[in-house]
């Protein structure tokens, strides 16, 4: 596996066209962020969960990828019981520290809602290869040729600069100023980096000019990318799931409005 | 001239007084050419480092620049036209075989230039499996791009320039960074792809020998302006070889002049390496993985060791192992009191500072361990992490010809200078080891010749070199011993 060849299992999320899938996060995202309440950010984490089968990841891959969000989401949750906005009854205090009803309830809705925005996009993404993004952002939504793909070829050098930062961190020891404290030495290794990007993104430019990039002429996609009836029903499904989580937040008479 | 092909299928190359002046030299890198290449033609283009082999080769690759970067006189055409507006009628192929790939799988890369150039899609893909055979890269079209060997990347490249079907191939040194099976692949899948198209070649490259059998003129650039010699390649090498080799270039039958060497006798021992196996940990796992193991080495002053061995065999992991920059994978490796000096008997638990003086590593890519922005500079950074005063540093600007580029920065160096200013860096603090990854990788036979010569001279007063090389008569000149590694296999290992 790697991150500009990653290892995909084909699912039906990931034959979706990859612009609707960010499409489908972005949706999700803005209508998950109305309200800071438990019970619609609850039910789009158990819509979601239903849903997360079909997206083919295989267990370890899953946790793998979401592990920082299992960490971040009970963080959030905690530090808003315990300093977050009281209302309702005061079950504890400890100095400055305060848990009420309300505080309660508001750490609870933030952990879940974390979930409920972070899971779908880094699962949607997880299942996106970066060549079949730019081949949609070109394609589909019709961004320039160059912004895409030069942020495609970009993303290749990633994988050098990892093998480049290891040979830094060599050479610097090599040539006697490997000594300096971490993080001087990180901010030096960093800068030396940089150049060696710049070096190499202007050799890839070089070679991607010489193949005709960047020319007046019009360009073609060697690969389709298609925005079909699948593209579309995968929106609706997008837009179905929080609509469900605010009905069910209004009937529960729990939706609260961020901006009331 | 005799044997000269033409074709109808290849461009014509006019220059009429041309030159060009990079914005940040003083001197024009090219000035006075005047020169016809005929449809079909295959060129060698010869001249010493810093002719301007490379600035024309990229301006007719139309890849120049604009105004910004530089000035241009006189007038260069492809088929009557200027390089830039005559995209797609000319491919180019760099050295370096990592920068030139663009997208992540074989298939797609090969499309790319075929994309940019408008072709439509179904006439796409039935070039790219056809330009993958020509060079005969037998890959799965999804086969990832980043797993090929650098012969692979060359040949991948070279199927994109193909699959574009330019009327003229260019090549810059398209195998200065190969080993020498790689080599071949890549003059065999050009010789076989001009067959086929018929294309105009321009090829650039220090060792005539390679190309020899393939072009059928050779031009020799005049570093003072114009040209040095012109005509068959026999013609050339027989009146022209002997000023080309003074010249740096590598012509057959004019061997460079190796250092003489005097009688001697191995010097205390340095370091024991017993059962030793070597490997690299790979990003975010925490054993390293084994490359090569079972290794029994001894080293001492004055002894001259040549690693050799096939790509991927695990040379330049024990290179780096020896000198103490890497943790041994397993086995042990003893550095003996001799080279310790009082510090513990494990190089790679040394501090950076206490290698200085003990192992000196100069790296397969010398932009991996320039640190500063000037010559100067760079061969100071160990002296003044030592403390030492900088007298040295004026010397070795002289020894290696670095002088006229005090100030320039190192990454601006021509790949033949940056070499030799990496070796430079190692020995500002003359360590009692100097570890060599591919030294001589891209050096004209002049610098090859003054390289060794250094290199004898310092082997001869007792330093011990390990070289880790594929060239033979590197080896043949400098080694007394040779570690052939054979690596456990490149199954398994797993590209970042």
């Amino acid at each position: 596996m790697s991150l500009i060849v990653p290892d995909i299992r084909p699912s039906a999320v990931a034959r979706i066209n990859p612009v609707a899938k960010m499409l489908a996060a972005i949706l999700l995202a803005i209508a998950l962020l109305l309200s800071i309440d438990w019970v619609s950010a609850a039910v789009a984490l158990g819509l979601e969960a239903l849903l997360l089968p079909f997206a083919g990841l295989s267990a370890r891959q899953f946790w793998l990828r979401t592990a920082t969000l299992w960490v971040a989401a009970p963080l959030a949750a905690l530090t808003t019981v315990l300093y977050g906005k009281d209302s309702g009854a005061l079950l504890a205090r400890l100095g400055p520290i305060t848990i009420t009803d309300g505080s309660l309830d508001l750490g609870l809705a933030i952990g879940l809602r974390i979930l409920a925005i972070g899971l779908p996009g880094i699962v949607l993404f997880a299942t996106t290869d970066p060549t079949d993004l730019a081949d949609g952002l070109g394609q589909v939504l019709r961004l320039p040729a160059r912004f895409v793909l030069g942020g495609l070829a970009g993303l290749r050098l990633v994988g050098l600069f990892i093998e480049d930062w290891r040979f830094l961190a060599l050479a610097r020891r090599a040539r006697g100023v490997g000594d300096s404290n971490p993080i001087a030495r990180i901010a030096r290794q960093g800068f030396s980096l940089l150049v060696l990007s710049v070096r190499r993104g202007s050799k890839l430019a070089t070679a991607m000019e010489a193949k005709g990039f960047g020319s007046e002429r019009e360009r073609t996609w060697a690969r389709p990318s298609v925005f079909g009836a699948k593209e579309w029903r995968f929106i609706v499904i997008a837009i179905a799931i929080p609509t469900a989580a605010i009905v069910a937040a209004a009937l529960a008479g729990t939706w609260k409005f961020v901006l009331s | 001239m005799t044997g000269v092909r033409t074709s109808a299928a290849g461009a014509r190359i006019t220059a009429r007084g041309w030159g060009w002046r990079h914005a940040s030299r003083r001197a024009p890198a090219v000035q006075g050419l005047d020169l016809t290449i005929e449809p079909g033609e295959r060129v060698l283009l010869l001249g010493r480092s810093g002719a301007g082999k490379s600035t024309l080769i990229q301006a007719l690759a139309g890849v120049l620049g604009g105004d910004e970067e530089g000035d241009a006189t006189g007038e260069l055409l492809i088929d009557g036209h200027p390089p830039q507006s005559a995209r797609g009628e000319a491919g180019l192929v760099l050295q370096d075989p990592d920068s030139q790939v663009v997208l992540a799988r074989v298939g797609d890369d090969v499309a790319f230039a075929c994309e940019n150039l408008g072709v439509p899609r179904d006439e796409i893909w039935r070039r790219v499996p056809a330009a993958l055979a020509e060079v005969g890269l037998d890959l799965p079209l999804d086969h990832p791009t980043s797993q090929l060997s650098g012969g692979q990347k060359q040949r991948l490249a070279l199927a994109g320039v193909v699959a574009m079907r330019p009327r003229l191939l260019l090549l810059d040194e398209p195998t200065a960074n190969l080993d020498p099976a790689g080599v071949v692949e890549v003059r065999d899948a050009v010789a076989g792809t001009l067959q086929t198209s018929g294309a105009t070649l321009v090829v650039i490259e220090h060792r005539v020998s390679v190309w020899l059998d393939v072009v059928d003129r050779v031009i020799v650039l005049d570093p003072a302006g114009g040209l040095l010699a012109d005509g068959s390649p026999r013609d050339v090498l027989t009146s022209a070889g002997a000023q080309l080799a003074a010249a740096g270039v590598w012509v057959p039958g004019f061997p460079p002049a190796r250092p003489l060497r005097g009688a001697r006798t191995a010097g205390e021992p340095l370091l024991a390496a017993t059962g030793l196996a070597v490997g690299r940990t790979e990003f975010a796992r925490r054993r390293p993985t084994v490359v090569s193991s079972g290794i029994d080495v001894e080293l001492a002053a004055g002894e001259s060791l040549a690693i050799v061995g096939e790509n991927g065999a695990g040379k330049s992991t024990l290179a780096l192992t020896l000198a103490g920059l890497l943790a041994p994978a397993g086995g042990t490796l003893e550095a003996l009191p001799g080279l310790a000096r009082g510090l513990g008997s494990l190089p790679y638990r040394w501090r950076s500072k206490q290698l200085l003086t003990r192992t000196g590593m100069v790296f397969q890519d010398p932009e991996h361990q320039f640190l500063t922005g000037s010559v100067r500079a760079e061969l100071e950074v160990g002296p003044r992490a030592l403390g030492e005063d900088l007298d040295r540093v004026d010397e070795l600007l002289e020894r290696l010809h670095l002088g006229h580029l005090a100030n320039a920065n190192p990454f601006t160096l021509s790949g033949g200078e940056k070499r030799r200013l990496s070796v430079a860096t190692a020995l500002a603090t003359r360590p009692q080891v100097l570890l060599l990854d591919e030294p001589t990788f891209g050096q004209d036979s002049l610098t090859w010749q003054e390289l060794v010569a250094l290199l004898a001279e310092l082997v001869d007063a007792g330093t011990a070199l390990v070289s880790v090389t594929h060239d033979r008569e590197f080896v043949d000149t400098l080694a007394d011993r040779i570690v052939v590694l054979e690596g456990l296999s490149s199954e398994g290992r797993v590209p970042v």
